[in-house]
């Protein structure tokens, strides 16, 4: 039941995507769009990267030197495993699941609210494919924006574990080193790749659940609710299944 | 002009529409009148492709829609206006831009002509001055007359509106009955409105379809709709006791 029930919505979610990616009726209309994306999505979302990004590099550099860090371990420690936390993890995979609550919620309940009030009726009544007009835009700007999100994201970890020196965690020497150590910029990379496939599952899942909204405003809700877990959930088998594949 | 043909609708478990035949004329306004739940959105809805009829012919002109490919119906919906219950104005759209939409996406005129022409047809439904408010900023009655002009933008051949007196008080109501009446005169287009408004009735119904739990049970004019003698319609239309009085004053008259 589960399962087949599973099935079908992905068979739907299929054809929706079918629709969303078909040549844009209007050039003009749709770079509007896209440009408006990438700010509602990308750029608003500049804020929120920054301050936890910012944080977490600082808490984990903290961590790693009081708990971990012992006299008979190199020096650089500290610093290596903060750039590997960062670039492997945290500032693809973490940040996106945080992400895909403020950016999937967002697209659910906004393409949700213009199901319930008909404004996508009214956009299919004049021939505008309004899956493409509506989603394309959405899925692009976040798609473009994401690689830019995450090299904001491993800056500023790094700025944050700095800034744990003035608190004199740990001695900006020590970490500058062990930021260098061992440097593999294949990681830099694999970071942006997963990151591209976790924005586009963030825009178009939560897409499809807007989309696919009946009734009102309760189920609006419910919704964007929805698009939140199935997202983050989604994004989290995609990395299980990424990572041996780009490692 | 639109002709349905033996038009049937039903859902998984439950037949909304059966067998309804009807012509809506061109440059008349045409009326869908019954109870709540007799079908008249769904009807309206099969009519303009938002669903798809069990069986049935639906012809634009002698264009048989339910058939066509989906290219054709493209087409066809850029004749289409419409109006609905809600208004639906893109709430992320000043009304300018919301009247602009339909011409920036079909319209291959450049950009100070269709301002021109969005204007104009703010114009037409008396709507200077309120371009750059959002629709959330103004009332009611002014969201259906955006949703008109968005709607004749194109200068469509067909217009439809569901309920486009809903929750509007009597005098404007009229207003948006006499704008209707007078564009599709005006356009000669083919307008086909869904109410449930005796006042509408009786004010534009140049030709009233009645349908009752998914039948078409009575089909006239507004002149002849008082003199009918079909039960049904009579207990629909004279359940407001206006409407009684009036007949009876009428019968008095004679
Ligand atoms: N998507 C749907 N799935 C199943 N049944 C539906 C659907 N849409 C409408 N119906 C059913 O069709 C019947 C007619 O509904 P419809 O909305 O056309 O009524 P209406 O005449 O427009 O009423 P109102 O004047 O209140 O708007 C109702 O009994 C409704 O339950
Ligand atoms: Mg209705």
């Amino acid at each position: 039941m589960f399962i087949i029930e599973g099935l079908a919505s992905f068979g739907r979610y299929l054809e929706l995507m079918g629709r969303t990616f078909s040549v844009p009726e209007r050039w003009r209309m749709f770079m509007k769009q896209y440009v408006k994306e990438m700010i509602q999505l990308g750029v608003d979302s500049i804020g929120i990267v920054l301050l936890i990004s910012f944080f977490i590099g600082a808490v984990i550099c903290i961590q790693i030197k009081l708990n971990i860090q012992s006299p008979w371990m190199p020096t650089f420690t500290t610093g290596y495993t903060t750039r590997e936390i960062m670039l492997l993890e945290f500032s693809s995979s973490i940040m996106c699941l945080i992400l895909s609550g403020k950016v999937g919620s967002n697209i659910a309940s906004e393409i949700g609210t213009m199901r319930v009030t008909q404004q996508i009726d009214a956009l299919e009544i004049m021939g505008v494919n309004s899956a493409s007009f509506l989603i394309l835009p959405k899925i692009m700007g976040m798609v473009s924006m994401i690689p830019f999100l995450v090299i904001f994201s491993i800056a500023t970890g790094f700025i944050g574990a700095y800034a744990t020196a003035l608190l004199g965690v740990i001695t900006v020497d020590d970490l500058t080193v062990g930021l260098q150590h061992a440097f593999n910029q294949w990681y830099v990379w694999m970071s942006i790749i997963k990151s591209l496939f976790f924005a586009f599952i963030i825009a178009s899942v939560s897409s499809y659940y807007g989309y696919t909204v009946e009734g009102g405003s309760f189920d609006v809700g419910k919704a964007s609710t929805n698009a939140v877990v199935r997202s983050s959930m989604l994004i989290l088998f995609a990395d299980l299944f990424l990572t041996p594949l780009l490692s | 002009m639109i002709e349905l043909k033996h038009l049937y609708k039903s859902f998984e478990d439950k037949d909304v529409l059966c067998d309804i035949n009807a012509v809506f004329e061109k440059g008349k306004t045409n009326l869908i009148i019954g109870q709540s739940g007799s079908g008249k959105t769904v009807l309206i809805k099969n009519i303009v492709g938002l669903f798809q009829p069990t069986s049935g012919q639906i012809l634009y002109d002698g264009r048989d829609f339910v058939k066509m490919s989906k290219r054709e119906r493209v087409m066809i919906r850029r004749e289409m206006g419409m109006i609905f219950q809600s208004a639906a104005l893109f709430d992320s759209m000043s009304v300018l831009e919301n009247v602009m939409f339909p011409l920036d996406m079909f319209s291959d005129k450049n950009e100070a002509d269709r301002i021109r022409r969005a204007k104009f047809c703010l114009e037409r439904v008396n709507l200077q001055g309120a371009e750059d408010k959002f629709p959330g900023e103004i009332s009611g009655g002014m969201q259906k007359r955006v949703a008109i002009a968005r709607a004749i933008a194109l200068n469509p051949q067909y217009l439809f509106c569901d309920e486009p007196n809903s929750g509007l008080d009597p005098k404007t109501s009229l207003v948006i009955d006499d704008l209707i009446h007078d564009i599709t005169q005006e356009y000669q287009m083919t307008t086909i409105i869904n109410t449930h408004d005796m006042n509408s009735v009786m004010g534009i119904g140049e030709n009233i379809l009645f349908i009752c739990d998914g039948h078409k049970e009575w089909q006239g004019s507004k002149d002849q709709i008082m003199t009918s003698t079909n039960e049904k319609l009579n207990s629909f239309i004279f359940a407001s006791d206006l409407f009684r009085k009036v007949k009876e004053a009428q019968d008095l008259e004679q």
